[in-house]
């Protein structure tokens, strides 16, 4: 679904991302974590091209990301992503934020575009607060918000960068929930999160990343399992964030 | 002081009125809908068309208006019957409504980048995932709520454009300002006539300012 081959990045002479190489299959589940600084939001922005890169290429579907013909909007319209601070538009509705994109991107009747949005807002549980602006909801409820808008365009793989992040912790779980059951549901995510109980929970793989390099990219069990076989910067990362 | 004269000419000084205030609507709507392109092209990642609109707002912020009323006034039909080859009055009403039109740009060019630029880089980032073009994005997400922001600023420079319409007085248009002086001249009370204008003017702009601070203070809350 999304090949990752070589991504090289810089910002000026830094280098952000190093000859980064993976894939997520149909289905897979891949967590992305690191310390802060190490590339990994950089790397998801690259998937859908709202960060450029230098060199490598990445393949969504079939499509080339680097390919100049590429239609780069109408790729991104497929690929669901939900963002560390939300996001939502604060000038529209919660209902007006779920149909904007399906009109004006996907051409469908407003009635189709409501319909689809009300039942993806009923899905997370936030049907009373349709007609509200997104100020008037909590960060948890606009971040679900989040999660449905992206889900009203049927997108094919769905990108999470730090959903919980910026989250008071009361409200995180709310938003995991969701994440869970999108995942056993079956759909393809690609997920920054340092939330290592959702990657136990749900992860098929787990990458781990530091100074713009993949470094551990292996499945869930051995990700957690014994640590003698990882890396020596994972181990101190998994040491340091799993003490609490 | 004699007042009593003013009561029989208001309808001139009305009709005046209303020649200030067309010079102002237009000069706005036009200004915003040029100023706004402008700022699009200073903001555009292309050099050429963010070079052109720079040069642009840089060009008429520092020349006074006056120059530009009276410039428009005696090159556009100028201009014209080059382009057209044949003479095409248009009149000091319309070479004025270009002159401030194309004047005011320049400084709304600067607001509405000014408050482009203050909405998160986040908003645009999420509109293209959602996949909108840049034009959509701008459309429908960055320039909504920029426009919001800015409507304190924007109504503050048309305030400052309706004392400004009184410089037409050069090209002969009959403005408010214009038709008092007049009125005045004709029943030798000149300087009762001005008072009121300076009345009118000041009433006009300071509740005007007034409104917009009050404005302000919800839009920040």
């Amino acid at each position: 679904m999304i090949s990752i081959k070589n991504v090289n990045k810089w910002y000026g002479d830094f280098q952000v991302l190093t000859d980064c190489n993976t894939e997520v299959k149909k289905g897979e589940v891949v967590v992305v974590c690191g310390p802060s600084g190490s590339g990994k939001s950089t790397l998801i922005k690259c998937v859908n091209a709202l960060e450029p890169f230098q060199k490598g290429d990445i393949i969504v579907d079939g499509t080339s990301i680097a390919d100049p013909k590429t239609n780069l909007p109408k790729l991104r319209s497929r690929v669901g992503m939900v963002f560390q601070h939300f996001e939502l538009f604060p000038h529209l509705t919660i209902t007006e934020n779920l149909t904007i994109a399906q009109r004006k991107v996907l051409g469908r009747s407003e009635a189709e575009a409501t319909k689809k949005g009300l039942a993806l807002l009923e899905r997370v549980g936030l049907s009373a607060h349709a007609k509200k602006h997104p100020g008037q909801l909590s960060g948890g409820q606009q971040q679900r918000v989040a999660i449905a808008r992206a889900l009203a365009m049927d997108p094919i793989v769905m990108l999470f960068d730090e959903p919980t992040s910026a989250l008071d912790p009361e409200m995180v779980s709310e938003v995991l929930d969701v994440m869970v059951q999108l995942a056993n549901e079956g759909m393809t995510m690609m997920c920054v999160t340092h939330e290592m109980g959702f990657a136990r929970k749900v992860a098929n793989r787990v990458i781990f990343m530091d100074k713009g390099n993949i470094i551990e990219d292996c499945t869930k069990e051995e990700f957690f399992g014994d640590q003698s076989a990882r890396d020596e910067r994972t181990q101190h990362f998994l040491s340091k964030i799993l003490q609490h | 002081m004699d007042f009593s004269d003013i009561i029989p000419a208001m309808p001139g000084l009305w009709n005046g009125m209303k020649m200030t205030l067309q010079l102002m609507v237009m000069g706005i709507v036009g200004g915003i809908a040029l100023g706004t392109i402008l700022a699009l092209m200073r903001l555009s990642s292309n050099k050429l068309l963010s070079r052109f609109a720079g040069a642009y707002v840089n060009y008429f912020r520092s020349i006074p208006l006056l120059l530009v009323i009276t410039w428009f006034y005696l090159a556009v039909p100028f201009v014209l019957r080059w382009i057209t080859g044949e003479d095409t009055p248009i009149g000091a009403f319309t070479s004025c409504v270009v002159a401030f039109m194309m004047f005011e740009a320049a400084y709304f060019c600067e607001i509405v980048r000014a408050g482009v630029q203050s909405i998160a880089k986040g908003q645009m980032g999420a509109a293209q995932a959602l996949g909108m073009t840049y034009g959509q994005t701008m459309r429908l997400i960055i320039l909504p709520q920029a426009f919001r922001k800015m409507t304190p600023l924007l109504l503050q420079q048309s305030i400052i454009l309706f004392q400004d319409t009184s410089l037409v007085y050069t090209v002969g248009l009959v403005d408010f300002l214009n038709s008092a002086r007049a009125s005045g001249d004709i029943v030798g009370r000149s300087n009762e006539f001005l008072i009121f204008a300076g009345v009118v003017y000041f009433v006009i702009s300071f509740s005007a300012s007034f409104l917009v601070k009050r404005l302000q203070k919800r839009i920040t809350v």
